[in-house]
């Protein structure tokens, strides 16, 4: 009861998805806040060696439910078994990853339990708050921060009367931390076949193409990204031997993968993906808000743009103006030529 | 064999893609007025398979439904000009300020007074962004939902076949009718308007538009009954206020603010040799590099 719970989503690779660790390193800061115990839920045809991930992470109890039914994830099964959990469990906190699992079963579950969902949060506090109209004071209230209006104001939201206080977060946005001392946590196993009922079974997948990940852009010291002004697919090609040369990664805005630039998975920002290299080289990008959420924490940020007054130069180091076409082969001959 | 009813959830957003320099207020605030009102993209998209679903199945009807002002029947001719049959405004005061939980309960009252086979909805809004209306409505409905939908493979009459683009992957899967479908951004873009749909339809407006006009009384009604778009308040839909608006909305915003830009000190470069020159031996002597 009135604990902090975090739904793992397991990989195709039979994992814990980053953005899981990342959501119970955050949910373990929260439940130390609260005082109360920091709750794990996984669903998976056989947990295997994945328990043993989430033990690291401090937590106090994992909720467990294995069957043949619950992998690959499908909405209904998984829907149903959350559902059964929390109605049970009366979570205080309930956190999922903004991600196409997180974001198909979250405001499902919120909606059986008519309970507030904040999306895409920034950021988790805790809080308190009083009721302007009625005077009202709510202790610790989760504060969900998150941007909003394509990125241009950033709102903190709350739930007061609802619970569980629910929120999805994106990959990325949270740090991973391992806990100071692994907990034997207590496991509690679902009977699958008792919850779901013929109708949670309709939908089949008939064919699934999952590919494993490409690129690991968060694990990326250096990151050369190019956005709609790089001009093309092959233009890219310069991005990525300029990348090549420093040993880094390509990532791109969403303009460029959107025309094609790039593929998806390199996108950085509000959507995408959030990084902290220690050198972001922004080539032919603006600098647009959602943009800049993805990567304003780089250590240093180089811009690489023809206009003077681009935006993404007020939160860069070295502002170079000039045409990347010109610009990013004259850094590879500088590298090359200074660093032996 | 009756009509396969299929419906579109399409919502009015302001194009936050193009926020200018007037689109803030001084205060922070978000000025609307300063934004142009367009059709959520990814509702197009939708549309376009709800319109694909119909021509596979010959014998289906597709509906509009959009919640907002009276402005968005602007929303439901531009989709009776492309190809939909009908519209519906879901349009009260008492929608004014609702959540994704309140939106869903009201579409859902609405949905249930439509009675559809199919529905069709954008993954998400690009205001609120938060991709949660569609999956909410399903779950209040109870149609399983196929979130992330790229292309509809094949359709009957009693079930569907989609294909999902996941984050790394795709996903085909077989569902039975009835069932809602979220469309993702990269599925087909919508067909262009239907030039004599256009001619026939222009003047397709909701009662509250009339009289905004002034022409309440005109005959058009009555010499043009499909001309009418049908207005339809909280009464309309049997909806307990209780669950609308700010006061049925779990989610409260407790403070917005506005992103400021801090301006960073910041070296200004040319793209002549010397100062690329320089840019490099700065970020080796650094260690930034190397
Ligand atoms: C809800 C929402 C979510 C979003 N999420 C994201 C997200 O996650 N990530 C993201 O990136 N965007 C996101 N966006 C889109 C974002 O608003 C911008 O549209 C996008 O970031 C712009 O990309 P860009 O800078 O590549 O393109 P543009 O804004 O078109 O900028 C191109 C730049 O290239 C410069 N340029 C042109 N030619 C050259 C040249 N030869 N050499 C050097 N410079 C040149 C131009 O001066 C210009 O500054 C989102 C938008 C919305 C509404
Ligand atoms: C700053 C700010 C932050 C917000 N954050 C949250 C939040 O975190 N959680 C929350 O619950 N609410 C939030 N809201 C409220 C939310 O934006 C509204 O409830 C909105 O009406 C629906 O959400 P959406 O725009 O995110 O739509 P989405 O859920 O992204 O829309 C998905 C699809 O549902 C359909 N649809 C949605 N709305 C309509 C409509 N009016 N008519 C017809 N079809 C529609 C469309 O097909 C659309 O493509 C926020 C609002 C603001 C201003």
């Amino acid at each position: 009861m009135k604990n902090v719970f975090v739904y793992c989503e397991v990989t195709e690779e039979k994992r814990i998805a980053e953005v899981s660790l990342e959501l119970l390193s955050k949910g373990r800061k929260l439940a130390e806040t609260l005082g109360v115990k920091l709750e794990a839920v996984v669903l998976t045809d056989q947990a295997g060696d994945t328990l043993e991930t989430i033990q690291e992470f401090g937590v106090d109890v994992i909720h467990l439910a294995e069957s043949v039914e619950l992998f690959p994830y499908r909405t209904l099964p998984h829907f149903r078994v959350v559902q059964a959990i929390f109605e049970k469990e009366q979570p205080e906190i309930a956190l999922f990853g903004a991600t196409s699992v997180g974001r198909d079963l979250a405001p499902r579950i919120a909606s059986v339990l008519r309970c507030g969902l904040t999306a895409d949060c920034t950021s988790l506090e805790i809080g308190d708050h009083v009721d302007t109209k009625t005077g009202k004071e709510y202790k610790n209230m989760l504060y969900q921060i998150r941007p909003a209006f394509g990125g241009n104001i950033i709102a903190t939201i709350i739930n007061p009367e609802t619970r569980p206080q629910m929120a999805t977060v994106r990959e990325g946005v949270m740090k991973l931390e391992k806990a100071d001392k692994k907990k034997v946590a207590q496991i509690k196993n679902y009977k699958v076949e008792e919850i779901l009922k013929p109708e949670d079974l309709v939908i089949t997948i008939i064919d699934r193409h999952i590919e494993p990940q490409k690129v690991n852009l968060k694990g990326a010291g250096i990151i050369v990204s190019g956005g709609y002004g790089v001009g093309s697919k092959e233009n890219f090609k310069l991005l990525y031997d300029l990348a090549a040369v420093l040993g880094g990664e390509v990532a791109a805005t969403r303009a460029a993968v959107d025309a094609g630039y790039a593929e998806h998975e390199r996108q950085v920002g509000q959507t995408g993906v959030t990084v902290r290299p220690k050198l972001y080289i922004a080539c032919g990008i603006s600098g647009a808000v959602q943009h800049r959420a993805g990567m304003d924490q780089s250590a240093k940020i180089i811009s690489i743009n023809t206009d003077p007054n681009a935006p993404i130069n007020a939160i860069a180091d070295y502002a170079v103006t000039g045409d990347l076409m010109e610009v990013l082969p004259k850094m590879i001959a500088y590298y090359k030529k200074y660093s032996k | 064999m009756e009509k396969i009813k299929i419906l579109v959830l399409a919502k009015q957003v302001p194009d936050t893609r193009n926020v200018g320099k007037d689109a803030m207020k001084d205060d922070g605030t978000v000025n609307r007025g300063a934004l142009p009102a367009i059709y959520n993209p990814d509702d197009l998209n939708a549309l376009e398979m709800a319109l694909e679903a119909k021509d596979r199945l010959g014998n289906a009807e597709v509906y509009v439904l959009t919640m907002g002002p009276t402005r968005a029947a602007e929303i439901i001719r531009e989709s009776i000009y492309r190809g939909a049959d009908e519209g519906y405004l879901l349009t009260d005061r008492k929608f004014a300020g609702s959540d994704t939980l309140a939106t869903s309960y009201a579409i859902s009252k609405a949905v249930k007074k439509i009675d559809p086979d199919l529905i069709f909805c954008g993954l998400q809004a690009i205001d609120g962004d938060t991709a949660q209306v569609g999956p909410q409505t399903a779950e209040k409905v109870d149609f399983p939902q196929i979130t992330y939908v790229e292309k509809l493979v094949e359709i009957s009459p009693t079930q569907i076949t989609l294909k999902r683009r996941l984050e790394r992957g795709v996903e085909t899967v077989v569902a039975p009718l009835p069932a809602l479908i979220t469309v993702h951004g990269s599925a087909n873009p919508c067909r262009a308007r239907n030039v004599k749909r256009v001619m026939q339809y222009k003047h397709a407006r909701t009662l509250t538009e009339l009289k905004e006009e002034n022409r309440e009384n005109s005959e058009l009604f009555k010499d043009r009954p499909y001309l009418k778009i049908e207005e339809w308040s909280v009464d309309t839909i049997q909806a307990d206020d209780t669950h609308l608006g700010l006061s049925g909305s779990p989610t409260k915003v407790k403070t917005i603010d506005s992103v400021v830009l801090a301006q960073k000190e910041n070296i200004v470069l040319t793209s002549s040799d010397a100062d690329v020159e320089e840019l490099m031996v700065d970020l080796l002597k650094s260690r930034v590099i190397g």
